[in-house]
């Protein structure tokens, strides 16, 4: 007994004195061995699994990509945009056009064109058949208008709106207004959209921490024996829950890529109608893809998506088993 | 090393599976357990080992109060202890040496550590050559000496067996208990629940009796006189 102890006594000088931290990193290794062998030993079962979660972060994550295509071709649109900058009735033709010349030349604007307050008139008598009532007034009651196209490069509503507040600033200027409401329309198209791809991006997530669960659980529970055993023989629960956190997140890093998998090769098979498309409208518009930021924060949603399904799962099962 | 002081196991439902046990086991001493079905023999190990909480009275285990003991610190209670079961419990998707190898890698040891023990283990129940096949391809007798290798492998101060030779013929049950012997003659203790009296008796050993829940004799004495 007395030789017995001794031993034992060696034995534990010498765990001692080897780090902790080396046993937390052998065991990881030992569980991220075990877990990727797991996977690797049921490959139609994990890609099945793996694929359902790669899908279910494939729709936000395409509903992103259409969105931001969307984005870029409002963009490529903002060169139809116009705005009409009515002026203030004091300032005179000659005014006028010295200011639209000013205008011109600054650099987030493409082009001035000068109405004036004749020319104004007549298009409104025209246009109108108010002659009479038009020519009962002393004075002419149209201001002159400018015709302004931007140059911002970016026409979110935010540019926009700063661009007009912009040209409000101008003494001369009485009031400016986008002719087209249209594209405050669709921002705020594009806004609810957004909000929906988001929700979209909660609910699908929630599916993927229930299918990571679940598929724990069952992993759990077929293994119970295994965990009996290893709680007899004096496994911590940290011990026995790091395999399966392993698997929920490899099951989630799997599932991002094959995410990133399918947008990429949906894009693909877009990319070739979408080109003649912008032909047909002679644009240079080009369908975007994920950005490698984009695909990585992809797969990494999926990994933490993973870790935390697993998590819960494990919290909730694993406690459950002793042994008997 | 065990010592058992007015124990009660009383379990929900009006069940009284130990009442007032005292007993004292030595360090290096071997002993059984016996009695009938029922008679409380796996509730007194499952005590030991923690797997249960008595009710009521004390016991200490290698100079611990189980009391004492919290939740989160019966895993280490346990790594000083080894188990064996009539079923075996061997995992059937791991060889021989992963399941030997289990209670060493629980408590972290490198490979070239495990490997050196895991052979000596399986080794000193003559199984070193069935190293890389799966449990079900033995013999009951060849998987129940597994089942003792990765009981000791990691060099426990008890070791509990409950049943050990349960499933097995008189001459494979006398080998397995021949194996436990010299283990205890290198100082490991050793309590051995079983209802093999005949057996048991030939051993020599310390023997208890319990009959519902209650201890009644102390035979080893009477053995010896003999």
């Amino acid at each position: 007994m007395k030789q017995q102890l001794s031993q034992t006594a060696e034995y534990g000088r010498k765990k001692s004195l080897r780090s902790l931290f080396e046993i937390w990193l052998l065991q990881h290794l030992q569980a991220i061995v075990f877990s990727l062998g797991q996977l690797c030993r049921n490959p139609i079962a994990s890609f099945l699994t793996a694929s359902v979660i790669g899908i279910s972060l494939a729709l936000p994550a395409g509903f992103f990509i259409i969105l931001e295509n969307t984005r870029h071709i409002t963009a490529g649109w903002g060169g139809s945009v116009e705005i009409s900058a009515f002026l203030k009735m004091n300032v005179d033709d000659d005014a006028a056009r010295e200011l639209a010349g000013k205008l011109a030349s600054r650099s987030d604007i493409a082009k001035v064109d000068l109405v004036t307050r004749e020319q104004a008139l007549k298009e409104y008598r025209q246009l109108s058949g108010f002659t009479h009532a038009l020519d009962a007034l002393d004075e002419n009651p149209l201001p002159s208008l400018l015709l302004i196209k931007p140059d911002l490069g970016d026409y979110s509503e935010k540019t926009a709106e700063e661009f007009l507040t912009k040209l409000q600033a101008v003494p001369e200027i009485e009031n400016a207004q986008y002719d087209q409401q249209w594209v405050k329309r669709l921002n705020a198209i594009i806004g609810i959209v957004q909000r929906i791809v988001l929700m979209l991006a909660v609910f699908l997530g929630m599916a993927v921490l229930i299918i990571i669960g679940n598929t724990i659980r069952m992993l759990i529970y077929h293994r119970r024996s295994e965990i009996e055993v290893a709680k007899l023989f004096g496994a911590t629960d940290g011990f026995i829950q790091r395999p399966f956190l392993y698997s929920g997140l490899w099951y989630g890093m799997f599932g991002g890529i094959i995410a990133w998998a399918l947008v990429t090769i949906s894009l693909l098979l877009l990319q070739e109608p979408a080109d003649s498309l912008a032909q047909l409208y002679t644009s240079n518009f080009k369908l975007i893809g994920l950005t490698i930021k984009e695909a990585f924060l992809l797969i990494l949603s999926g990994i933490l998506l993973g870790l935390i399904g697993s998590w819960i799962s494990v919290q909730r099962h694993l406690r459950a088993i002793e042994p008997a | 090393m065990i010592r058992f002081t007015n124990v009660h196991m009383h379990y929900p439902g009006g069940i009284d599976a130990l009442r007032n046990i005292n007993m004292h086991i030595e360090q290096g001493a071997m002993a059984f357990v016996t009695g009938r079905s029922g008679a409380g023999k796996s509730t007194l190990l499952r005590l030991v080992a923690l797997i249960e909480r008595h009710t009521r009275g004390q016991i200490i285990v290698n100079g611990q109060n189980l009391e004492r003991v919290r939740r989160g610190r019966v895993a280490l209670f346990r790594r000083n202890i080894g188990f064996m079961f009539q079923d075996h419990r061997l995992l059937n998707d791991r060889t021989v040496y992963d399941n030997v190898a289990l209670p060493l890698v629980i408590a972290g040891h490198d490979h070239q550590e495990v490997k050196k023990r895991v052979h000596a283990a399986l080794d000193k129940v003559g199984l070193l050559s069935k190293q890389k096949s799966l449990p079900v391809t033995l013999s009951g007798g060849e998987q129940q000496r597994v089942g003792i290798a990765r009981a000791v492998v990691h060099r426990p101060a008890l070791l509990l067996a409950d049943e050990p030779t349960g499933n097995l013929d008189p001459a494979l049950s006398w080998e397995i208990m021949c194996l436990f012997e010299q283990f205890n003659q290198v100082g490991v203790t050793i309590l051995i629940a079983s209802h093999d009296l005949d057996m048991i008796k030939r051993m020599r050993k310390r023997i208890i009796t319990l009959r519902e829940g209650r201890t009644l004799t102390h035979a080893s004495e009477h053995h010896d006189k003999k």
